[in-house]
């Protein structure tokens, strides 16, 4: 077995596994948001909005966590694997 | 009349909003690197101009929410550092600064955030869950602030940036918790008022 063929092979495995890392921080960041919103429905003031003012209607800590995780995937993490992988094309 | 001015809970919120986006692209920079995180100018701009926007943000809670003096001056020393944080930050990405010793701004933004924190709880630990969750984030910025002092004697750790984006998002974590009152482990002072979830 050539040594030097194996180690090139595992360079990319590798920063596939750091693409994945950076794709998944935002859905599991959302995720983590769902299910405190399904822990804790009462902290969701817009399922009982009667009687509630703007600021309780309007920061809603769950749906905001949702938002951070939906934002970094769709704002942040596609420009960031495009560089990645020029970055790995120009670094071969 | 209603009140325009939002319950102090949901401040903290929002800025546990701010702070968990700045931990995400921490965390990314660390495992994509500083080198392809900063292919874009924007990206690169990102988290020390959120850093020193949620320094500008706490001028108006330094002037809103004022109760007492000591709240007064920790606010306002917390907004002056958290912007001076941010405001080295954008420097360094600038071009501007170059020398790593200029992570210990954010060491002292750290340091200060924390002491402002301990200094203007002036509640025991239990006295009731937003005294408790103060303590909590005034002790845990003074450990942490141990990052940004391994960032400046050590640059390229790993470990120190790694810790340095984690801290954001345990400090995220411990803003949402912030309610008004709310029993702690089953301790809570009758002075505190009535409990709510």
């Amino acid at each position: 077995m050539n040594a030097e063929l194996v180690s090139e092979l595992e360079l990319p495995r590798h920063r596939t596994a750091r693409a994945r890392f950076i794709t998944a921080l935002g859905p599991l960041t959302a995720l983590a948001g769902a299910i405190w919103a399904i822990v804790q429905p009462y902290r969701i003031t817009l399922l009982h909005p009667h009687g509630q003012g703007f600021w309780w209607l309007f920061v809603e800590p769950p749906l905001l966590v949702i938002a951070v995780g939906l934002f970094f995937y769709f704002a942040i993490v596609p420009g960031l694997l495009e560089d990645m992988g020029e970055a790995r094309a120009t670094s071969r | 009349m209603r009140p325009v001015q939002p319950p102090a809970e949901h401040v903290h919120w929002l800025f546990a909003t701010g702070v968990l986006l700045l931990g995400l692209c921490l965390l990314a920079e660390v495992f994509v690197g500083s080198e392809v995180w900063t292919r874009r100018a924007w990206r690169a701009y990102l988290w020390p101009g959120l850093a020193f926007a949620l320094g500008v943000l706490m001028w108006p809670v330094m002037t809103f929410y004022t109760n007492s003096t000591i709240h007064m001056l920790a606010h306002g020393a917390w907004a002056e550092l958290m912007m001076f944080a941010g405001a080295v930050e954008l420097a360094r990405v600038r071009g501007k600064l170059h020398s790593s010793a200029w992570s210990l701004a954010m060491a002292a933004a750290f340091l200060g955030s924390g002491v402002a924190f301990l200094v203007h709880e002036q509640n025991a630990w239990l006295f009731m869950r937003s005294a408790f969750l103060h303590h909590v984030l005034g002790w845990t910025l003074v450990a942490a602030s141990v990052f940004p002092i391994a960032r400046a004697v050590r640059p390229r750790s790993s470990v120190a940036a790694t810790g340095f984006a984690l801290t954001f998002v345990v400090l995220a974590v411990i803003l949402y918790c912030d309610r008004d009152v709310a029993p702690v482990f089953g301790h809570i002072s009758p002075l505190a008022g009535a409990p709510h979830r």
